[in-house]
This record gives structure tokens, C-alpha cells and sequence, in this order.
């Protein structure tokens, strides 16, 4: 049967035997597609409506723009529909589990959103006179306290604008501390199991990278790790609990065998959710640490940022705290924005203004809202549910280390070894079951990586569910279903995309069929 | 606590499934000496009630220029978000959603990235853009970067009159590196000249349009200049808004545009989180800086977007990476993408517009007091006023009348004292007849 175009509208056999439907539309009910907003709207139409401009003689010099931008011009419902059409083919931690290890997707209470938008906080300008923006400075002030607090750290830098912002922070104020001394050291050891941001971080400071491996517990290498010391290294970059979802268990001697050849101990903070409340790194020897406030403190991750990175600092580095800082002073709360007083060893300014007030406002309503009881809840619940999982898949699935996990469970890929299925199949195949997959294939330490995390948020049902799905998939998996996985996701609203083409012939932008031809035309 | 779903029992239910007796039994790998045994000494959990009274006492505490006359800028400037860029961000799917690295369920933000990307690449006159980075200072460092990796020299020559802070946050990253910066001293009168100073060695001139005290200048001839000793030129622009109405970089012959996004969807929020956006030519692809979006085609040919080029980033290249940013402002590129598509062509020239009629009417306005002097030749919605005494003072003495009167150049160039009677002033869209007839009269009363 046709329609009125000469489309076929009975089901149809895709390569894999999933029956699928074309539509007229390409729309399928409620997954509504819609395409580039360049290739809708009709010229002269707009969305926001403006006052007419006062006739006045122009003092742009003679630099006024000439021909056309190009943009689409379109109503406000054509862009509010466009938008949310748009919007329904993302999948959120509103909307379901997001167990993607090492980024903490937990809830986002909208109480912070609600708080961020308060005049008197969302339009403040970062210039107005501090006068006029003490509550402001007492907010910032008031969130170091409770950073500070948290970590048993001396210090804090704000001004960080995402975790990698804040190890660029740590390790300059190392590398100031250094040569503040007259030291040139010019090694920092990262284990293998380290995200990509900290080595990428230590080079961008001039380091070379030295990397230690694992154990096989999972944890730094320690003997590795002491033969590797010596009067060059300037400190240790180490992510704990680490990236293998463990507690490295000799943490204190870490940070006293690199304090022994006089480095310091950078810690990366990605993993704080698991200890809140039950252990402070102040206590383990740390010199400097980032905290994502958009992992532990639930500020939105917005797909893929505004973040914010907030560095705790020792004595020992405090000086060298980036620009600028909060301080009280008579007439109440001041910023120091220049190399001077307290702020005359700072290695500098990291970024416009002052940090991620935006983030800070939510932070502090999602710590306010927990309370010193509600953290510690936090640090053990996400703990208990990662073990959960961890104990729901053993069984089934490979653990590449022995014993207790921390706030992500982590197998490799030795269960799937001969079915012809890999990591990345499983993950595309748990979208169809409705289910953001873990990360995958990280740490690279382990083969075929999967990392869970599921966070506090997650009810037991959940957690019973994704079990229960996990082990339907890799019973699937081993039973040969091998072209099921292989062309997983199959409801998802674009199935496998050709990402080597995309590197191949990259397509960065729209160009109007106009401009096309403009450009065939000169080449 | 209204976050946490488990009860005592199944939390107790859950540790015997596991094979522990208590909690405790789960943190057994933390060092026993630094194991806390009592709660932080921070307050306890509060209600959502308690906790947004708390923070409607802080608002209290400061002067909005949402709600009082305010003529502040210097680098982000107040502008009318429509309702629904913000209604739309805070749309779960965008709000709650992670970095798009499962494209197949992540088309509603990678669509919106490859949009962003066009339109800034549109505006700015280039050919391509990059996802955003954290801010137009982060972005101008990072822009210098790209420069050095691009001309494998080493020195950048910073305008003085760019804004300080993109000046320090550029020296500060780049500190620890090989490559070096210098910077002209700042003027608000001087033009500068950087022809002897491009030598074999320089990879790039970073300028400033409109600079640091609002003036608007065609760099082509530096450009030209730039090229001919094998040199890039990058192009700050801060007061985004302004590309609706001024040349554009890319006309002018920039090869590198780093800017702030932030005028177009993004409120100001005390100066964070902003949007920065990096803008280039296609040749130069390679080694840029960011996430990149890309169109591609799913397994059954439909259009589709991914991130694409990742062997430049950190998670893939690690310490050989073009940078280590991994986060960047995704939520801000969205608010920016869906204002700008709600403005289009039609609207964002207009509101260019509307921006330098504001602000020409306030010039004209200011400078019939006697002892104010506006030093610009040129501006678009941004200008450098003259006064007989310290700007700072002025200010505070505006803040005490509920004015919030621009931004004195001392707070951000003290180590100049030349300049500490010179005042930057803005005048948006937002700014009424009543607005600026209420600072010119206070003004004329604190002078």
C-alpha cells in the first residue's frame, strides 16, 4: 500500500529484522525530528520584539558592517518548537538512570536553579563596586568555608572554571611554589590509570609526564612510584578514590614519599562524592586538590558544562592562589584583585572576573540543603549502591580487582571474550533498554572498561532493574545474538553514526546551498 | 533527606546482600587514623523552605542592576534575555544531560552545538568555531596557544588596550610554558603601532574590537602586516553585540577571533558562567583547541551529529593534547544559540543598532556637563568618559544615589595612575530615557 507520495506505508524489514515504519513526515509519533534552524524561517520574520532605535548620527568610524551575516530570521513559537524538538532527542538524568562512571550524574534539585535566578544574584555585574555586592562576596566567602570545611584544607582558590581548570590551578601554584624556592624541577608523576585532563595539565605547565603503573589490586605502584622519585620530580598527580573506583589504600605514605624529596601532592578531586563526611584529603597529605562542583555538588552538567573547579589548597601553596580572593576586612567584605598584600606571591589571574558565581549560588544551596548529616549520607549511600551493582554482576560479569569499591564498580571485558560482542555493543544495546550507558573503555588500565556509577540518587528498584537488564544482556550476548548488539541502539532516535567519516570529511557547520555553490564556483 | 530515596531498613537489607554488617564496613579502605568519627562541623540538613530564605537574605544584601539604573561593561554587559532561551536551558533533556559522547541519544544537544558553531563562524566572519570554551579570557589564552602551535614561534604581542584581565589570563597560562608574551602599555588616547615589532619570531598580535575603552578600529592593515612576517592575527571581541553592527574580524583578515559570548543569552551572574567562543579558519582545524561538533550520516544515511576530531583532545592524546580542557559552558552555548536564533538576521542587526543609538544619545548626554570629556573617536555601546576627579570615587558616590554609574578604569589597570580619572560606560537595550537622565543628573550633582 502507497501513500500519496509513493511511500511504502506497511512495516519494513531493516538489515537486522527490526521492523521499522516510514512516514511520510520521517516523524515517528512522538519522536518529532526537525532540521537545522538555517534551513527554516523566511526573511524579515523575528522572535524578539525592540524598541525602534532613536535616530542619532553613527560613531562606529566608517567600520560599519556591510552585506548580509546570514542568520535565519524565525518567530519565537518556531524557535520554542524547534528547541523542544530538539531537546527530546537528548536523554537526561531527569528522565532516567545515567550510570556514567567517574562524572557523578546525580540529581539536580531545581531549588538551586530557582536560588541562581534571584536579581539581587543572576543580574549582579562583576564590576559594580564590592559595596553594592556584599552578599555576593559573603556567598563566596561563605562556600570556601564549606569547601574548606569539607576537605580539612587551609585554602581555597574559586576561581577555577571546571575540573581541568583546577588542575591547571594546582599545579601552577606547585610549579610557583618551586620557584619561589629556586627550584626548577621538571617531572610529575601520573599513573596510568589517570583521566587524560592531567597529563594534558602537567604539559601545559611545562612538565614532563613520568607515568606510574598499577598494581594488581588496582592501586599507584608504590615500589614503581619510589623508584621513580627523586630531586626533579615536583609532585604526584593522583586521582583518589582513583579512577578504578578504589580507595588507594596507602595514600598517607604517597603523600609522605613525595614530601620526603620535596614535592607536592596533587590530588584530583573528580572522585569526591565517595568520601564525603568520612574522611577529609587535609588529613592524607594533600597539597592541593580540585573539587567539580558540577560532580559532588550536583551543579547541572548543561551537556557538557558551565562547570566549576574550586581548588583547595595546603599552606604550603596557599600563597600562590590565583586572582582574585575574597577577604574581610572592616568595611566588610573585599576582593583582592591585584598582586598585592596577601595576594603579592599569586601566580596570576586563571580567568575573567571572579570564578563560577552561577555554580557557587548552586553549590551552596545543595549544601546547605544536605547539612553535615546529609553529606556523609551522600558519601555512603553512593558507596552502598555502587556495591550493589558491584555484587548484582559479579557473578556474570568480570571484576578486574578484588574486594569493596568506593562510589563505581568496575568490570573489564573477559566475560565477553569469543561472543563476538564487545563493550561498545553492550552500551549501545542498554540504550534500547532505556538506560544512559556507563563510561566505557575508561580507565585505560583495564581491558574493555566499564565503569558504573550510579550515584546516590538511585532507588534500590532502579538498581534492581538495571541489574536485571544487565544480566539479560550479557546472557544475550553469550547466547550469539552477536547481530542484535551489533546493531544496537535500534529506538534510539539515530542509530549507529559514522564517526570515522565525520573525522575523515569534517562538516563543522551549515553552509546555504547559496554559499555551496558560491564556493565550487572559485575552487 | 529529600534527595536520598533509601529507608534505614533498606539500606540495612542492601549491606547484608553485599556481605557487610554496617556501613563502616564499606570504608575500611581509608587509612583507620583519618577516618572521621563524628560529623563535620558544618550546620545540618535544611529544607528547601529554609534554604531559599537563606539566599533571598543574601540577594538582599546587594544592589541588582536589574533593578536600578546601570551603565556597567568592560567586558560583560547587561542585555534582555528572552524568556524563552531561559525557559528552553532549563528543559531537563538540555539541563541534565552529560558531555554528547553516546551520540545516538544525544542529537538534541549536538544539533544545537553544530548550530552554535555556524552562527558564530557567521558573525565573527570566519569559517569555523568550536564548541565554546569557559570564558573570552580562557578563550584568548587559548587562541595565543593555537597561534604558537600554528607559526611554531614563541612570542605574542598583546594590544595594551585589550581587556586586562584577557591580558592576565593570557600571560598567567601561558607563564609555565615555552612560549612568552609582551604587552604595549594601555592608552586611551594613543593609537598604537605594532609595525617594528612583528620580527620572524612573533606567532601572533592579539587586538581588541572595540578595545578596552570602547574605540573601534579596522586592524586589516595589521593584518596584512601580520601575514607578510608570517604572524596570525587574533581578534578579541568582548561585547559580542557588536558584530551585529561593525565589521567583522573575518572581513578584516583575522585568522584566529576569541571571544565573549556572553551578551547573547547568558545572564551575568557576578561575572561567571560566561561562554567563550574561538573562531578560525578551516585550515587551522587541526589545531584548535575544544570540543568540535560534526555533521555525519546513522547507519540507515539519516543526518546525524557527533564530536569529532577527538585525537586533538585530552582524553585521547593525554599530555600531547591541543589543550586540557574537557568541560567547556555547554548550557551557556545553548542559551547563546537559542537568543541568536530567536533574534536572526533581522533582529541581531537591529538590536546592534538599537545598542549604538543608546549609546550615542548618552554621550551626547554626558558630554554637555561641564568637566566630563568622552575621549572616543568611536564607540558602539561602550565609551571612555574624562572626568575632573577619580572615577572610583565618582562611583561609589552614584552607588550611594542607586546608580550604578560604569566601571572606573583603575579597578582594572591601578598600575596605571594616568588613567584614574577615566571612566568606561555602557548603554544597552536595557537603559531607558529615565535610566540616563538619572545619571546624568547625579553625576552633575557628585562632580
Amino acid at each position: 500500500m502507497l501513500n500519496n507520495v509513493g511511500r511504502p506505508t506497511q512495516p519494513m524489514e531493516t538489515d537486522d529484522n527490526m521492523v521499522t515504519v516510514e512516514t511520510f513526515t520521517g516523524n515517528h509519533g512522538l519522536a518529532l525530528e526537525t532540521p537545522l534552524i538555517f534551513e527554516q524561517g523566511v526573511p524579515g520574520r523575528v522572535g524578539v520584539d525592540m524598541e525602534e532605535s532613536a535616530p542619532v548620527k553613527s560613531r562606529l568610524g566608517n567600520l560599519a558592517r556591510k552585506g548580509e551575516i546570514g542568520l535565519p530570521d524565525l518567530s519565537e513559537p518556531q524557535v520554542l518548537r524547534h528547541f523542544v524538538r530538539l531537546s527530546r532527542q537528548n536523554y537526561a538524568i531527569d528522565a532516567g538512570f545515567y550510570p556514567l562512571g567517574s562524572c557523578t550524574m546525580k540529581h539536580n534539585p531545581r531549588i538551586n536553579e530557582k536560588v541562581a535566578r534571584f536579581s539581587g544574584l543572576g543580574d549582579l555585574h562583576p564590576l559594580q563596586p564590592a559595596s553594592t555586592a556584599q552578599g555576593a562576596l559573603e556567598l563566596i566567602n561563605s562556600l570556601a568555608h564549606w569547601l574548606q570545611t569539607i576537605t580539612g584544607m587551609p585554602a581555597v582558590a574559586m576561581s577555577p572554571a571546571a575540573g581541568a581548570h583546577g588542575e591547571l590551578c594546582g599545579v601552577m601554584a606547585i610549579r610557583a611554589a618551586h620557584e619561589a624556592k629556586g627550584e626548577t624541577r621538571m617531572r610529575i608523576l601520573v599513573p596510568e590509570s589517570a583521566h587524560g585532563t592531567n597529563p594534558a595539565t602537567a604539559a601545559l605547565c611545562g612538565y614532563k609526564v613520568d607515568a606510574v603503573p598499577a598494581r594488581k589490586d588496582g592501586r599507584m605502584d608504590l615500589e614503581a612510584f619510589a623508584a621513580k622519585l627523586g630531586p626533579d620530580v615536583a609532585g604526584v598527580m593522583l586521582t583518589n578514590p582513583n579512577t578504578c573506583g578504589l580507595f588507594e589504600t596507602e595514600v598517607k605514605q604517597i603523600a609522605d614519599m613525595i614530601h620526603e624529596v620535596g614535592g607536592y601532592f596533587y590530588c584530583d578531586g573528580a572522585n569526591l562524592n565517595a568520601i564525603l563526611g568520612r574522611v577529609r584529603p587535609g588529613d592524607l597529605g594533600v597539597d592541593a586538590m580540585h573539587i567539580n562542583l558540577h560532580k559532588t555538588f550536583s551543579t547541572p552538567h548543561g551537556g557538557g558544562g558551565p562547570g566549576a573547579g574550586p581548588v583547595v589548597l595546603s599552606e604550603a601553596l596557599a600563597p600562590f592562589a590565583p586572582l582574585p580572593y575574597v577577604v574581610q576586612g572592616e568595611a566588610g567584605f573585599e576582593l583582592l584583585e591585584t598582586r598585592h598584600g596577601r595576594a603579592k606571591d599569586s601566580f596570576g589571574r586563571m580567568k575573567g572576573f571572579h570564578g563560577q558565581m552561577g555554580m557557587f549560588i548552586r553549590a551552596l544551596a545543595y549544601m546547605q540543603s544536605h547539612g553535615a548529616d546529609g553529606l556523609r549520607q551522600i558519601a555512603e549511600d553512593a558507596v552502598l549502591n555502587a556495591n550493589y551493582v558491584r555484587v548484582g554482576l559479579n557473578d556474570i560479569l568480570s571484576s578486574p580487582f578484588d574486594g569493596i569499591c568506593m562510589h563505581e564498580a568496575l568490570f573489564d571485558d573477559s566475560t565477553l571474550k569469543g561472543t563476538g560482542v564487545t563493550t561498545l555493543d553492550i552500551a549501545k544495546a542498554m540504550i534500547d533498554e532505556g538506560y544512559h550507558p556507563m563510561t566505557m573503555y575508561f580507565p585505560l588500565v583495564v581491558h574493555g572498561a566499564m565503569l558504573i556509577e550510579p550515584t546516590e540518587s538511585e532507588s534500590r528498584e532502579t538498581l534492581d532493574q538495571f541489574i536485571g537488564a544487565m544480566r539479560h544482556l550479557l546472557e544475550r550476548a553469550k547466547s550469539g545474538d552477536v547481530a542484535y548488539f551489533q546493531g544496537a541502539p535500534h529506538f534510539a532516535p539515530r542509530r549507529r553514526l559514522d564517526e570515522t567519516g565525520a573525522a575523515r570529511n569534517p562538516v563543522l557547520r551549515y553552509t546555504s546551498p547559496q554559499g555551496e555553490e558560491r564556493a565550487t564556483a572559485a575552487s | 533527606m529529600r534527595y536520598m530515596p533509601h529507608t534505614a531498613d533498606e539500606r540495612k537489607e542492601m549491606l547484608a546482600k553485599i556481605g557487610v554488617g554496617t556501613v563502616d564496613d564499606l570504608f575500611i579502605d581509608i587509612p583507620k587514623e583519618a577516618r572521621l568519627k563524628s560529623l563535620l562541623d558544618l550546620p545540618l540538613h535544611q529544607s528547601e523552605m529554609a534554604v531559599e530564605k537563606n539566599f533571598r537574605a543574601l540577594a538582599a544584601k546587594n544592589l541588582s542592576p536589574g533593578d536600578v539604573p546601570s551603565f556597567l561593561g568592560a567586558g560583560a554587559y547587561q542585555h534582555h534575555i528572552p524568556s524563552v532561551a531561559d525557559h528552553l536551558i532549563q528543559r531537563s533533556e538540555f539541563l541534565t544531560s552529560y558531555t554528547p559522547y553516546q551520540p545516538e541519544i544525544s542529537q538534541g544537544t549536538l544539533q544545537a552545538l553544530f548550530e552554535f558553531q555556524t552562527q558564530v563562524a557567521l558573525i565573527t566572519g570566519m569559517e569555523v568555531a568550536n564548541a565554546s570554551m569557559y570564558d573570552g579570557a580562557t578563550s584568548c589564552a587559548e587562541a595565543v596557544l593555537m597561534a604558537c602551535r600554528v607559526t611554531r614561534r614563541k612570542k605574542a604581542l598583546l594590544s595594551g588596550n585589550l581587556h586586562p584581565h584577557y591580558r592576565d589570563v593570557t600571560s598567567t597560562t601561558l607563564q609555565f610554558t615555552e612560549f612568552e608574551t609582551s604587552t604595549l602599555p594601555a592608552s586611551a588616547t594613543d593609537a598604537e603601532d605594532f609595525s617594528s615589532l612583528i620580527g620572524p619570531d612573533i606567532a601572533c598580535v592579539v587586538v581588541q574590537n572595540p578595545d578596552f575603552f570602547g574605540r573601534l578600529q579596522d586592524f586589516s592593515a595589521l593584518a596584512e602586516k601580520c601575514h607578510e612576517a608570517g604572524a596570525l592575527l587574533v581578534v578579541v571581541v568582548n561585547e559580542v553585540i557588536s558584530l551585529g553592527a561593525v565589521k567583522s574580524p573575518g572581513a578584516m583578515g583575522a585568522d584566529i577571533v576569541a571571544g565573549e559570548g556572553q551578551s547573547i543569552g547568558v545572564p551575568l551572574s557576578f561575572g561567571g558562567p560566561h561562554v567563550g567562543l574561538l573562531a578560525t579558519r578551516q585550515k587551522f582545524v587541526r589545531q584548535m583547541p575544544g570540543r568540535l561538533c560534526g555533521q555525519t550520516v546513522d547507519q540507515n544515511g539519516k543526518r546525524g551529529f557527533v564530536l569529532t576530531l577527538s585525537t586533538r583532545e585530552q582524553h585521547i592524546r593525554r599530555e600531547k593534547a591541543t589543550s586540557n580542557i574537557c568541560t567547556n559552558a555547554g548550557l551557556c552555548s545553548l542559551a547563546f544559540t537559542i537568543h541568536m536564533s530567536l533574534l536572526g538576521e533581522t533582529g541581531f542587526t537591529k538590536l546592534a543598532a538599537l545598542n549604538h543609538s543608546k549609546a550615542v544619545t548618552l554621550a551626547d548626554r554626558l558630554e554637555k556637563i561641564d568637566g566630563v570629556e568622552i575621549l572616543n573617536d568611536s564607540f558602539f555601546n561602550e565609551f571612555t568618559v574624562k572626568l575632573p576627579t577619580e572615577a572610583a570615587t565618582v562611583v561609589e558616590k552614584l552607588a550611594a544615589r542607586r546608580i550604578l554609574g560604569g566601571v572606573p578604569v583603575s579597578r582594572l589597570i591601578p598600575e596605571q595612575p594616568e588613567l584614574a580619572n577615566l571612566l568606561l560606560v555602557a548603554a544597552t537595550e536595557t537603559c531607558t530615557e529615565t535610566d540616563m537622565n538619572a545619571f546624568a543628573a547625579a553625576l552633575r550633582e557628585v562632580l
